[in-house]
């Protein structure tokens, strides 16, 4: 396995910092211009999604769709019937929140290669509240036969994540974004590929696998967990369906041990999909970091990523809890 | 295909499909028996005369689209499909059964000549009307026309109505909506139910140019097909008025067909009523 490369600034505090919802603007209008199959529909939010790059660079091939997210998607279905490879965003509360059957069965069932973007997704949306913070569209999306689930962990990622759903003219997929900056942790020639998961950091204690912009924090919370002595290896799983089991399966085969970091519901979501994949493959104990059966709140950002325990320090203190509690797993337990 | 059959050769045709219908849903043991025989006529028409398509190249780059909203009606369109040579008529009698492409609810990737996948209701129309939008903006294609047929229960759904808003804003003129106006749902007559009147006065506060037809007279409905392409500033939308279960006197205006199939006795006994049009002939003579 090549190394990955990482941005040497990742851990400093003036790391370049960007929201990946920016990353797949970018990543939208470069794939508009790479393939003219590819069309964009939004549900009133063209400037939030970043979707106004596309729009303003394709007009012919952008539809406003207005406040209807059921319409959003099987009017992008239709196109999908038309040999297109239609982007629709919105809110991830919105779309996939309100529009999941339309997905299921206009777009999976139907298997067209639509691909649904789901915006502002986790606390981190920060002020506007519960309502808004989309938490289970991880665990709503991953259940659905053919659908790509991804979940970028900085704009670079998002970029590139982008322009491979888009490469894809046969499955749906799921791209889930943040509305915050987040910091790039990524470089432009690390590698991206739908599918696969990646060790950013080698250590023989503990796997934490992290998925989206929660890595950056995972990233931070392995260098304050090495000062303490304990090796974290730290797995980056931007793509949680199809799941790169044997990446992350021969990682925990050295550590005995699994974390999981979502900013979003544990239960059914990518801890869930951990579970799931420990149960199958090699039954190592596991805590799973995310959201606990509850809803956010109103606040900053980075007051709620402290407040619900999804920052660097938050992340740290729990691992080294787990492994001051737990064994590390051995064949014949 | 237009204007090969003569009226009174479609009607025949329709009459075929209603005996197809019984057939399978005897067979099947399951399904909607009203909303198929009710739409008979308008599939006919549109499959056997209305319709720019190829049987033996379903997928046909120059073919009009059909979309059928309200997917529980589907055997009407299988049986359409198979009399207009898409595939063997014997295979309809696998309706509902495991291994199927004739699945309960039509699925698009299991047979050809599918354009969507429907059952959930309210959907199709926007599926119909991102093909009309494409034809329409991207492709500038106007030779080609896209097709929905709805039920009426159907237009409880909020998804309709934002397709309807969304047809109306970008003036799908290439699109044209057949609402199947039955009266009956699940749980009753529609106007208990969930009222839908005045129906064609919300179609038009939409956009839409509006007709209504006798939903069974195959010749008003080619007329109205035709008067709904030559409208080309707004999306066109034919009110059908149509009798659930026709061609059945123990089925028609009984929604308590709507989700049942015939069981033995009673296939024979439609059957009987479809072979002799209601005992206005004499011997049951096969192809009327």
């Amino acid at each position: 396995m090549s190394e990955y490369r990482l941005n040497p600034n990742y851990a400093s505090p003036d790391v370049a910092q960007e929201p990946t919802r920016a990353g797949f603007g970018r990543g939208l209008k470069q794939a508009g211009s790479d393939d003219e199959r590819v069309v964009a529909l939004c549900a009133d939010l063209t400037d939030s999604t970043q979707m106004s790059h596309f729009a303003k660079a394709f007009p012919e091939r952008f539809v406003e769709i207005g406040v209807a997210e059921q319409n959003l998607v099987t009017v992008a279905s239709g196109m999908a019937r038309m040999g297109k490879i239609p982007f629709t965003s919105s809110y991830a509360a919105f779309s996939p929140g309100r529009n999941w059957e339309q997905i299921r069965t206009t777009i999976c069932l139907n298997e067209q290669p639509v691909k649904i973007v789901g915006s502002h997704a986790g606390v981190s949306v920060g002020p506007d509240g519960a309502t808004h913070q989309m938490l289970e569209d991880i665990a709503l999306m991953r259940v659905l036969p053919h659908m790509i689930v991804v979940n970028p962990g900085d704009a670079l990622e998002a970029e590139k994540a982008t322009r491979a759903l888009a490469q894809d003219d046969k499955n749906p997929g799921y791209i889930r974004l943040a509305r915050e900056k987040t910091p790039i942790f990524s470089t432009e020639h690390s590698p991206f590929e739908i599918g696969k998961a990646y060790v950013l950091h080698q250590g023989s204690d503990v796997t934490i696998v992290s998925t989206g912009t929660m890595t950056a924090q995972a990233l931070i919370a392995g260098s304050i967990l090495r000062e303490q002595g304990i090796n974290a290896e730290i797995v980056h799983a931007p793509t949680i369906k199809p799941f790169d089991v044997e990446t992350f399966i021969a990682s925990v085969s050295k550590t005995g041990r699994v974390v999981s970091v979502e900013e979003a519901q544990a239960a059914a979501g990518f801890g869930g999909l951990i579970a799931e994949t420990l149960g199958d493959h090699l039954p190592a104990p596991l805590l799973r970091i995310g959201m606990n059966d509850r809803f956010g709140e109103s606040g900053s950002p980075d007051e709620l990523l402290a407040h619900f325990g999804f920052d660097s320090k938050s992340i740290a203190q729990k691992v080294r809890e787990f492994i001051d509690r737990v064994p590390q797993y051995k064949k014949g337990y | 295909m237009s204007g090969q059959l003569t009226v009174t050769q479609l009607e025949q045709t329709a009459n075929t499909i209603r005996k197809d219908i019984i057939t399978m849903l005897e067979a099947a043991g399951s399904g909607h028996s009203a909303g198929p025989l009710g739409l008979a006529d308008v599939v006919t028409a549109l499959y056997f005369d209305i319709m720019n398509i190829r049987p033996e190249d379903p997928e046909w780059n120059e073919r009009d689209f059909f979309f059928l909203s309200n997917g529980h009606t589907v055997p009407v369109q299988y049986a359409a499909m198979a009399e207009r040579g898409y595939f063997d008529k014997a295979e309809l009698k696998t309706l509902r059964k495991l291994g199927s492409r004739l699945q309960g609810h039509p699925e698009r990737t299991k047979l050809p000549g599918l354009e969507n996948t429907s059952g959930p209701l309210g959907s199709g129309l926007s599926q119909a009307a991102g093909v009309a939008y494409t034809l329409q903006y991207i492709e500038s294609n106007p030779k080609r026309w896209v097709y929905c047929i709805t039920g009426d229960g159907e237009l409880d759904e909020g998804n309709i109505w934002e397709a309807a808003m969304f047809a109306g804003k970008y003036k799908l003129s290439q699109l044209i909506v057949f609402v199947d106006r039955n009266n009956i749902q699940i749980d009753g007559r529609t106007e208990d139910v969930m009222p839908l009147e005045d129906l064609a006065g919300k179609w038009r506060a939409f956009g839409w140019h509006v007709q209504e037809v006798d939903g069974h007279n195959i010749e008003s409905l080619i007329d109205a097909a035709d008067m709904a392409k030559a409208i080309t500033n707004r999306p066109s939308i034919v009110i059908m008025h149509t009798i659930p279960g026709k061609g059945v006197d123990f089925m028609e205006y009984d929604y308590h067909w709507h989700g049942m199939p015939p069981n033995h006795e009673q296939a024979k006994k439609a059957l009987h009523e479809l072979r002799t049009l209601r005992g206005k002939i004499r011997h049951e003579g096969e192809g009327v």
